[in-house]
C-alpha cells in the first residue's frame, strides 16, 4: 500500500465525460495490494471503461467474494453499489441482485481461486442462466491472498517460486464457459489496457452474461521464471490475432476504422462490436471452430487474447424467468407476496 | 525520440523550475525543506552561498523564481519563496563561524572594486576567501549601492542592510569611502591585477517636454532616483500635497510610497499605457495601492504648466489604445494640478569616467562592450557586473554577475584562460529510507498560499523606517512551506528494471507517465495518457523497456513529486532521487596556481 492516498490536484484539468464527470470520479480507495499487482491495473482499465461510457457510478453495482483479486472492487467507482461476499459466492449474489434490480449494471470481480475451485458450481450455475453482468476472473495461477498456492487454472509444469511444478491439469474457464453456452467469452491481459477497456465496455454492453478471464499477474507469488501467468511470459506467448472495437450507441467511430468486408456484432442497447481481425476461417459464433482454434493455439504453448465468442441473441436470465419488465423491488409488495389466501388457493390447485 | 540524457544536468535542473529561473541557481526546494525542519541557520547558509544577501533578498528581491514556480501550475498560485527565504534570515541565529574563512597569508593578487553595490560585493565575498586583497572605492560614504540609496527602508530596514554588506566587508575589504573613481586610467596605472566595476546604472532618465526646465525658483521636478537618493540621505524630508509621479516601473512605486510618507495626500502615478504593460511587479502595484496611491492608465505627460516660474500642474495626452498597445490615438488633453512631479521612467548607464582610449571598447548606446559569460571588457583584466554591464536589472542579477566575474578574476590573475568555465554538475541520491518511506514529505498539502501581513494603514506612516510587511508568522511559515512540491526530489528511471506492470501509470494523480511506442516529439505530445500541452517543460523518454521494446514518457509540467510512482514500482524502476546542482564559484576548480576557496592551504597542500 501507498503511504499517501492519490492527491487530487486543482489545476490538472483532466478530460471530461458525457456526465461532466473525471477518471478521478470512477476510482475508489488507495490499493492495499503488493505494488505492481496486475489486479490493479484490472483495476484502472474498469475505472476507465465505466468513465468512457458515462455509467452513472450509483446504477453500478460491484460484487465480489474472496481473494485478493476479490478486494479490488473498493479501489474502483467509490459511488457504486457493493457487495463483498463469501468465497466463492459473488455469482449466486449476482444472480439475487440481478433479478431484484434489473436496471443496475452488474460487474462481479474474482479470482482464479474464487471462481475455479470453491465457486466452480456457482459460475457454472450463473453461465447456465445467462445472467446479465460482467464477470471478470483476475487470473493469476495462484491464490494470491494465502500466499501463493496452486490455483486451479495454473498450467502443468508451471512452477511456484520455491521450485515445486504443477502436475495437475488446469480448468480454463474460457474453455469451461464455452462448453456451458456462456454467450460472451473473451481472454486480456492486465497489461494491456488498449485492448482490456473495449472488451470490458462491449461487455457491460452485451445482453448476458459476459466472462473475461484477464491474465493478472501476482507479482509476489507468480512472477518469476518458471511461472506461466508472469509479465514476461505473457508477453512472450500473447497471441492478438483477434482484434476488435467497441462503438458504444451514438459515438463516432473513435477507434481505427475497419475494412468494409469486417464483421459487426450490434449489441442490444445500439452499440457495435467490429471485429477488426480474425484469423482464417475463424468464426466467433460458431462454438465448434472456437474452441478448435484456441486448443490448437494452447497446444502449441500460446495464449489467444480478445473476444473469443459472443451470441448476442441468446435469452437472458430474465427472459428465461419470464420476470417482469421492471425489477423485482420495484413490483408493489402486494403483487410479490399475494399473501397466505393466496397461497392456499395455489395449494389447493395442485391437489 | 533519442532516450533523455539525465546524466546531463541541465535536464533535472530544469525541472526546479524556480532554480532554474533564478539568476544565482539558488537551491530553493532545498532551503525551504530546512526552514519545514526548523533549521533556519542552515536555510540561511544554503542562500548565502548562492545568492549572498538572504536577508536584503528575502524582503527585496525581484523574485523571478516565483512566476516559474511549479506550484502555480497546480493550485494557481506559487510558493511565496522570497517570503520564506526572509523567515530564514529573521531566526537565523548567529552563523558567524560559518561564514567563509579568510586565509591569514594573501595570495599576492590586488582587486580593486569600483562601487560598493550588490555586485561588487559579492566579487568582494567570493575573492577574499582566496587570498586576495580587495580595495573598494565607493563614492558614498555607505555600502549597498542603489539598496541603501533607492530602496526604501519601509521595504528594506537599515539593519538588515547593514548586517548583510558588514559581514563582507568585515571579510577584510579595504574600503575607501567618499572615493569617486573619476579617472579609470588613473586606476589602471595604480598595479591592480584586475579591476571589477560595479557602479551601477546612475543616471535617471529625463523627460524632455515644454516646462521641464523653465522653473524659475526651486525645482519640483525631481528625477526618481536622484529623489530617493537625497531622502535615503536625508536631504529631503517632506513633499507637497499633490504629488505627480510619471512612469509605473519599480522605481515609481517607491517614490509614491515615500512621498505619501513625506505628507504626499493626492498621490497619481501616471501611467501611458494599459495596466497589463506595466514593469512594476504586481505585488509592488498591489502595495502601493493599498496605500491609496491612484494609478491612473492610458495619460502620456505633454507638458509642464507654470505660473510664473512655478509649477503648477501638468497637461497629459489621454490615449486610446489598440489591441497589443502598439499603436494609440489622443482623446483628448487633460490637466493636472500638482505641487510636485517625479519623474520615474528609467535609469542609464553612464561613464563619463572612463577614458574612451584605454582598450575598452563602447558600443551602441554607449555602453562598454561586455562578455554574457566572463564578464570581461575589451581589455582583458578589466571586469564589468551588476547594472553596470548590462543596464539596470535588479539585485539577485547583480549578484549572479559578481560569482561569474569572480571566477574570471581569478581565472585570470592564475593566468588562466576566462573562458574555460567550470561546467555545473550534480549529484542524486536516493531519498528512499524504507518501504514507502522517503526522506522528504510527499503528500501533497492542498494549503492556499499565504498572505503577508502589513502593518495597519493607520500606523504605517508614522515613520520612513517602519517596516510594512511583518514577516510569516509561525502558521503561515509552517503551511506554506509544506505548499513547496519538492521539484528537486526527481523521478529518476532505469528502464532495465521495468517490467511494464502499468502501475506506475494507473496511481500517477497528474496523469503524466505513459509507457508507448517511440515517436518524434510532437506525436509522442499528442498520444500521452493526458497530451502535453505545455512545451516549454520536457519530456522524459526513456530507453527501450526490455519486454516490448516501447518506452516510457513522462511530462514534466505537473509532476508533483508525490512519489507514487516509485511507491508503487514493484521493481524500482522508479526512485525519487535528490537533485543537487553543483555551482562552481570562484576556487572551486582544482586546476588553479593560487589558493583554494575555503581554505587556507595552497593547491599543493591540497592535493
Ligand atoms: C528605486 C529603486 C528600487 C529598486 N528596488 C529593487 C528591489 O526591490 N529589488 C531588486 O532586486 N532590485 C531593485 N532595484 C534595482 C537594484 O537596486 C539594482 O539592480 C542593484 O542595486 C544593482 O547593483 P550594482 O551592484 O550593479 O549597482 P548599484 O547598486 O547601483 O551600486 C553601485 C555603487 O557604485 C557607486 N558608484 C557609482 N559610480 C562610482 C564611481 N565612479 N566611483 C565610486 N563609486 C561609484 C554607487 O555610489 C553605488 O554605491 C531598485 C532600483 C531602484 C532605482
Ligand atoms: C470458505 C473459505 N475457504 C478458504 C478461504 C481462504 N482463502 C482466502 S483467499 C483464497 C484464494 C484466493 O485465490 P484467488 O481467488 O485466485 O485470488 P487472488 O488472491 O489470487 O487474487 C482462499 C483459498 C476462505 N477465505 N474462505
Ligand atoms: S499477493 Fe499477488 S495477487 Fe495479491 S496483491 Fe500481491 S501481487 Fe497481487
Ligand atoms: S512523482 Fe510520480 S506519481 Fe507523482 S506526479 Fe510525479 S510522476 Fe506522477
Ligand atoms: S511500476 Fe515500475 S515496473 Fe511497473 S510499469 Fe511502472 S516503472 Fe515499470
Ligand atoms: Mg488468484
Amino acid at each position: 500500500m501507498t503511504s499517501i492516498a492519490k492527491p487530487v490536484i486543482p489545476l490538472v484539468a483532466l478530460p471530461k465525460n458525457e456526465l461532466g464527470l473525471s477518471i478521478r470520479d470512477y476510482e475508489g480507495a488507495i490499493s492495499t495490494l503488493c505494488a505492481g499487482c496486475g489486479h490493479d491495473s484490472v483495476t484502472a482499465a474498469i475505472s476507465h471503461a465505466f468513465w468512457e461510457l458515462s455509467t452513472p457510478p450509483h446504477m453500478i453495482a460491484k460484487l465480489s467474494g474472496i481473494g485478493c483479486s476479490s478486494k479490488t472492487p473498493t479501489y474502483f467507482v467509490r459511488g457504486a453499489h457493493g457487495f463483498n461476499s463469501a468465497h466463492g459466492r459473488m455469482a449466486t449474489i449476482a444472480t439475487g441482485a440481478n433479478a431484484a434490480n434489473r436496471e443496475l449494471t452488474y460487474i462481479g470481480i474474482s479470482g482464479d481461486g474464487d471462481s475455479l475451485s470453491i465457486g466452480l458450481g456457482h459460475l457454472a450455475h450463473a453461465i447456465r442462466r445467462n445472467v446479465n453482468m460482467v464477470y471478470v476472473i483476475e487470473n493469476n495461477g495462484v491464490y494470491g491472498l494465502t500466499k501463493g498456492q496452486f490455483s486451479a487454472s495454473a498450467d502443468i509444469g508451471s512452477r511456484l517460486k520455491k521450485g515445486e511444478a504443477n502436475a495437475m491439469a488446469p480448468i480454463d474457464p474460457v474453455l469451461l464457459s464455452l462448453s456451458m453456452g456462456a454467450t460472451f467469452l473473451a481472454r486480456s491481459f492486465s497489461g494491456d489496457k488498449a485492448q482490456l477497456v473495449p472488451l470490458l465496455e462491449a461487455a457491460v454492453a452485451h445482453n448476458g452474461f459476459a466472462l473475461i478471464d484477464v491474465i493478472s499477474p501476482c507479482v509476489t507469488f507468480n512472477d518469476h521464471e518458471g511461472s506461466t501467468k508472469s509479465y514476461r511470459f505473457m508477453r512472450e506467448h500473447e497471441v492478438k490475432e483477434i482484434e476488435t472495437d467497441f462503438v458504444p450507441i451514438r459515438k463516432e467511430i473513435r477507434r481505427s476504422i475497419a475494412d468494409n468486408d469486417a464483421t459487426e456484432v450490434t449489441m442490444h442497447d445500439g452499440s457495435v462490436v467490429r471485429f477488426r481481425s480474425v484469423p482464417e476461417g475463424y468464426d466467433p459464433y460458431d462454438r465448434q471452430k472456437v474452441e478448435d482454434y484456441i486448443r490448437t493455439r494452447q497446444d502449441r504453448g500460446e495464449i489467444v487474447t480478445g473476444l473469443l465468442y459472443v451470441n448476442e441473441y441468446a435469452a437472458d436470465v430474465h427472459a428465461l424467468n419470464n420476470t417482469p419488465l421492471q425489477g423485482l423491488n420495484s413490483v408493489p409488495y402486494e403483487k410479490l407476496c399475494p399473501g397466505s389466501d393466496a397461497l392456499t388457493k395455489m395449494q389447493q390447485s395442485f391437489r | 525520440m533519442e532516450p533523455t540524457n539525465d546524466r546531463n544536468p541541465d535536464y533535472y535542473h530544469k525541472v526546479v523550475d524556480c532554480q532554474w529561473a533564478c539568476p544565482a541557481h539558488t537551491d530553493v526546494p532545498g532551503y525551504i525543506r530546512l526552514i519545514a525542519q526548523g533549521r533556519f541557520d542552515d536555510a540561511y547558509m544554503l542562500n548565502r552561498e548562492s545568492n549572498v544577501f538572504p536577508g536584503i533578498l528575502g524582503r527585496t528581491c525581484d523574485r523571478p523564481c516565483e512566476p516559474a514556480c511549479r506550484r502555480t501550475r497546480v493550485d494557481g498560485s506559487p510558493v511565496a519563496i522570497c517570503r520564506l527565504k526572509r523567515v530564514a534570515a529573521d531566526l537565523k541565529g548567529d552563523v558567524s563561524e560559518r561564514l567563509p574563512a579568510i586565509p591569514s597569508q594573501k595570495n599576492g593578487k590586488r582587486v580593486a572594486c569600483v562601487g560598493a553595490g550588490p555586485a561588487s560585493l559579492t566579487v568582494a565575498n567570493d575573492l577574499l576567501p582566496l587570498g586576495y586583497d580587495v580595495v573598494m572605492f565607493e563614492q558614498y560614504e555607505r555600502p549597498g549601492g542603489l539598496m541603501r540609496t533607492n530602496i526604501p527602508e519601509f521595504r528594506l530596514p537599515e539593519q538588515v542592510l547593514t548586517d548583510e554588506t558588514q559581514v563582507i566587508i568585515d571579510m577584510g575589504v579595504d574600503i575607501r569611502y567618499n572615493s569617486p573613481i573619476a579617472s579609470m586610467s588613473n586606476l589602471l596605472n595604480e598595479g591592480f591585477d584586475a579591476i571589477f566595476v560595479g557602479v551601477g546604472a546612475p543616471r535617471g532618465k529625463e523627460l524632455h517636454i515644454p516646462g521641464r526646465h523653465e522653473e524659475t525658483g526651486d525645482s519640483h521636478i525631481f528625477i526618481g532616483i536622484d529623489w530617493l537618493e537625497s531622502v535615503a540621505f536625508g536631504h529631503v524630508d517632506q513633499i507637497g500635497e499633490r504629488v505627480l509621479i510619471i512612469g509605473v516601473g519599480n522605481t515609481a512605486m517607491d517614490c509614491c510610497r515615500s512621498s505619501r510618507r513625506l505628507g504626499g495626500v493626492d498621490i497619481k502615478v501616471m501611467a501611458r499605457r494599459p495596466r497589463e504593460y506595466f514593469k512594476a511587479s504586481p505585488w509592488e502595484l498591489d502595495d502601493a495601492e493599498e496605500e491609496n496611491v491612484e494609478i491612473i492608465v492610458n495619460h502620456a505627460p505633454k507638458r509642464f504648466v507654470l505660473e510664473n516660474g512655478i509649477l503648477v500642474g501638468m497637461e497629459f495626452d489621454v490615449l486610446s489604445w489598440n489591441e497589443n498597445a502598439s499603436k494609440s490615438e489622443i482623446l483628448e488633453t487633460v490637466f493636472l494640478p500638482c505641487d510636485d512631479v517625479i519623474l520615474a521612467i528609467g535609469q542609464e548607464n553612464a561613464f563619463p569616467w572612463i577614458e574612451r582610449d584605454l582598450g575598452i571598447e563602447f558600443g551602441e548606446w554607449d555602453v562598454p562592450i561586455v562578455d554574457d559569460v566572463t564578464f570581461e571588457s575589451t581589455l582583458a583584466g578589466v571586469y564589468f557586473g551588476g547594472d553596470a554591464a548590462f543596464g539596470p536589472k535588479n539585485i539577485i542579477w547583480a549578484v549572479a554577475h559578481g560569482h561569474e566575474a569572480a571566477k574570471s578574476i581569478h581565472a585570470h590573475c592564475s593566468q588562466l584562460d576566462v573562458r574555460d568555465r567550470e561546467p555545473l554538475t550534480m549529484t542524486l541520491e536516493s531519498t528512499k529510507m524504507g518501504m514507502n518511506e522517503w526522506r522528504y514529505h510527499n503528500d501533497y498539502n492542498p494549503s492556499s498560499r499565504q498572505k503577508m501581513n502589513h502593518v495597519e494603514l493607520s500606523k504605517r506612516f508614522a515613520s520612513l523606517e517602519l517596516e510594512v510587511e511583518l514577516g510569516f508568522n509561525p502558521e503561515q511559515t509552517a503551511r506554506e512551506v509544506q505548499r513547496c512540491l519538492n521539484c528537486d526530489i526527481q523521478t529518476a528511471f532505469q528502464a532495465p528494471l521495468c517490467i511494464e506492470c502499468d502501475a506506475c501509470i494507473d496511481i500517477c494523480p497528474v496523469q503524466c507517465l505513459t509507457i508507448t511506442e517511440n515517436g518524434d516529439e510532437d506525436a509522442l505530445r499528442a498520444r500521452l495518457s493526458a497530451p502535453a500541452l505545455n512545451p516549454a517543460q520536457a519530456l522524459y523518454v526513456s530507453a527501450a523497456l526490455p519486454q516490448t521494446g516501447r518506452v516510457m514518457v513522462k511530462d514534466e509540467n505537473v509532476c508533483v513529486h508525490c512519489g507514487l510512482c516509485a511507491e508503487r514500482c514493484p521493481t524500482s524502476a522508479w526512485d525519487m532521487e535528490e537533485f543537487e546542482l553543483r555551482i562552481p564559484y570562484a576556487g572551486d576548480s582544482g586546476l588553479l596556481t593560487i589558493p583554494v576557496r575555503r581554505s587556507a592551504k595552497s593547491v599543493s597542500e591540497v592535493r
